[in-house]
């Protein structure tokens, strides 16, 4: 009962943000992100409401959503932590950051923690190359992540 | 006179803790009675000094730095807004050699002036070159792009003007300016820095890109990786239409243009213009195989500009001085100036803009105080995950596309990762082939098997399994991968590999697996 109530929510609230958005040129994108703003992730039900507004197919719709990493299938945990792990964060010692939140919140990444509060991901770039190894928590910018910045986010995560 | 504080919002320096020291001097001026402005700048680029703030006297600006939000309380006991001395004192910034060194003609305003003050830009010599251009004919705005020899800055250093120049001359009943904002190579964050820095200048360089062209309407296509920038545009575009700069009659000319910013969502293929194209359109982000080039057929099949950030913000300057003034920078075919960013391992890191020319040890050895770390550097690799590492026996080559393109290299869009000697080359090259393995498109077979495989022959290289019939094998698929692959992803995911190799062969040696045996 309740799932079907979620289904005509999930319906009613995609075709909503459909039908602000429909006129851009090449809406697609713009009408994914909303829908990840709106519920934490793409349900499944907002793809065929999509697919039907646009008049594409619902294969096509699934090719874009899984296209690209910024899709959730799933919701996140209750916070987010980002990690970069591209180059210029190599050179001062991004894996060993990365492995220190691993054990820390005995999570790897692409996975969130048993009590949902964490979700943790790799990033490649912040365009914090100057000040790396950087992260970012919720949306908020870490640079030159050392053993105390690593503890302050081990600390704001667990409360 | 109410005192001037500036404290930057750039990404950079928030991730240093910008704001913190923001609400620590707000605190403070209310408690002391104080009258002041906090303008939020963009960022001079020396992030070894971020946060930095400066105050505007009699004497004019004066700045501190790095000043964390514990460093408030003895900055107003010190009088520092009136420009006393502190321990964190730096003087005038323009005095600061990093910053004194350099050549500022597409930063000549970032970090100075208030991002969202359209005053500010018009005082600081803005809106001067889309001025000129309304009162040109097309061709003419499109002849002395080509003039100034200005190239892409995203990395392919294909000339502008000429790119232009096709779209000027192809028939459609739309086109389209196209600024590609998704900078996702590691070790660059110029299109970062001047976007929230300032971004008139690159709605003015898109503006001007419309008019000489014939298009009417821009997209800036922005990483999702760069919530800041974003929303710096989003504010500035509509300040900019607001005024008159954008929208159907641009500074009261009978010329339309006007502006949408749009995000991406995570791919890094996309800063590829053809797949970005077809992200705009609400695809996946697939490369496309040109021809049809984009400037004939680009963004919904019609004629397209697409350009690098950099690219079109260096446009405004040429407009407002002439591309003999921009030309005069630079050396051979690479003219102007390049906004070189510093990264990764070095004591001072952060965006250096010059003339071309300068050799790659004076920026890792004498701009950027080599490795942060005290040790000695063992590579830098430019030009971003698709460049090649180069050992400093090659310092001595120049900042120029075909210097660099003469040692195997590239400039690409002018990051600068340095590596100090902990680094494994081996470990470098794996993760070269790794990333093309998460973000290959998916669309062409050497690109998507390619990288795959790459990872699994290094990693037997690593694990002492036949080394040298397997480096024979890297070799072999880099050179599948170097001519088969439809994009740069794919095609120039050797450079950084092979370079690896060619410059670090005891790092790939089988002694590797005696000591990793334990």
């Amino acid at each position: 009962m309740n799932m079907q109530l979620a289904r005509t929510e999930i319906e009613a609230r995609t075709a909503a943000l459909v039908a602000d958005l429909k006129h851009l040129e090449g809406p697609l994108l713009p009408i994914l992100h909303g829908i990840q703003d709106e519920f934490g992730f793409v349900p499944g039900e907002a793809l065929p409401v999509i697919a039907e507004a646009l008049n594409i197919s619902n294969a096509e719709v699934h090719g874009v959503v899984s296209f690209y990493h910024d899709y959730r299938k799933e919701p996140a945990g209750r916070h987010v932590l980002k990690i970069c792990q591209a180059e210029a964060c190599q050179s001062m010692g991004s894996d060993v950051v990365a492995s220190r939140l691993k054990a820390a919140l005995g999570i790897g990444f692409h996975e969130t923690s048993r009590d949902g509060s964490v979700t943790m991901e790799p990033v490649y770039c912040l365009g914090l190359c100057a000040c790396a190894p950087s992260a970012m928590l919720d949306g908020e910018l870490i640079g030159r992540v050392d053993e105390d910045a690593i503890d302050e986010i081990v600390e704001a995560l667990r409360k | 006179m109410t005192v001037k504080i500036y404290i930057p919002d750039d990404a950079g320096a928030l991730a240093l803790g910008a704001e913190k020291v923001a609400r620590a001097i707000a605190q403070e001026t209310a408690a002391r009675g104080i009258e002041a402005t906090i303008v939020r700048n963009g960022s001079r680029g020396m992030f070894w000094l971020e946060p930095m703030v400066e105050v505007e006297s009699e004497n004019g600006r004066v700045a501190y730095g790095p000043v964390k939000a514990a460093d408030i309380a003895s900055l107003f006991e010190a009088n520092f807004l009136s420009g006393a001395s502190h321990h964190l004192s730096l003087g005038d910034p323009e005095k600061i050699p990093f910053l004194a060194r350099q050549t500022r003609l597409t930063f000549a305003r970032c970090g100075i002036i208030d991002p969202l003050s359209l005053e500010d830009y018009r005082a600081h010599g803005g809106l001067r070159g889309l001025a000129n251009a309304v009162a040109m004919a097309p061709a003419d705005i499109v002849s002395q792009v080509t003039e100034s020899g200005l190239r892409g800055r995203g990395g392919a250093g294909f000339p502008t003007g000429i790119k232009w120049n096709t779209v000027l001359n192809a028939v459609g009943d739309r086109k389209y300016i196209v600024c590609n904002a998704d900078e996702g190579d590691s070790a660059t964050f110029a299109d970062r820095m001047i976007m929230e820095g300032d971004p008139f200048v690159l709605i003015e360089g898109m503006a001007i890109a419309g008019i000489a062209t014939g298009a009417t309407k821009g997209f800036v296509y922005i990483r999702s990786e760069y919530p800041h920038a974003i929303a710096k545009m989003e504010r500035a575009v509509e300040i900019a239409r607001r005024a008159g700069v954008l929208g159907v009659n641009v500074l009261g000319s009978p010329n339309a243009f006007d502006i949408e910013v749009r995000v991406g969502a995570g791919a890094y293929v996309c800063g590829e213009e053809t797949s970005l194209l077809n992200s705009l359109e609400g695809k996946r982000g697939v490369v496309r195989a040109k021809p049809p080039l984009p400037a004939i057929e680009g963004l919904f099949g019609k004629p397209t500009v697409i350009n690098n950030v950099i690219s079109l913000a260096s446009v405004p300057i040429i407009m407002d001085k002439g591309a003999a003034f921009y030309k005069d920078f630079g050396l051979g075919r690479s003219r102007g100036t390049i906004p070189i960013q510093i990264a990764g391992n070095v004591k001072h890191g952060g965006l250096f803009e010059t003339a071309f020319g300068l050799s790659l040890g004076e920026i890792v050895y004498d701009i950027a105080g080599g490795a942060a770390t005290g040790r000695s550097v063992k590579a830098a690799q430019v030009g971003g995950p698709l460049g090649a590492y180069f050992p400093p026996a090659l310092f001595d080559t120049l900042i120029d596309y075909e210097a660099f393109a003469a040692k195997d290299g590239l400039i690409g869009h002018a990051g600068i990762t340095v590596f100090d000697e902990t680094a494994d080359m081996l470990k470098q090259a794996r993760f070269a082939m790794e990333f093309c393995a998460i973000e290959s498109c998916g669309k062409c077979t050497p690109c998507r098997i390619g990288s795959t495989r790459g990872v699994e022959t290094i990693d037997r290289i690593a694990a002492g399994i036949e080394p040298e019939k397997n480096l024979e094998l890297v070799t072999d698929l880099c050179n599948t991968m170097k001519f088969g692959s439809l994009c740069a992803l794919g095609g120039f995911t050797p450079y950084p590999v092979m370079s690896a190799i060619k410059h670090f062969p005891d790092d790939f040696a089988p002694k590797k697996m005696a000591e990793a045996a334990e």
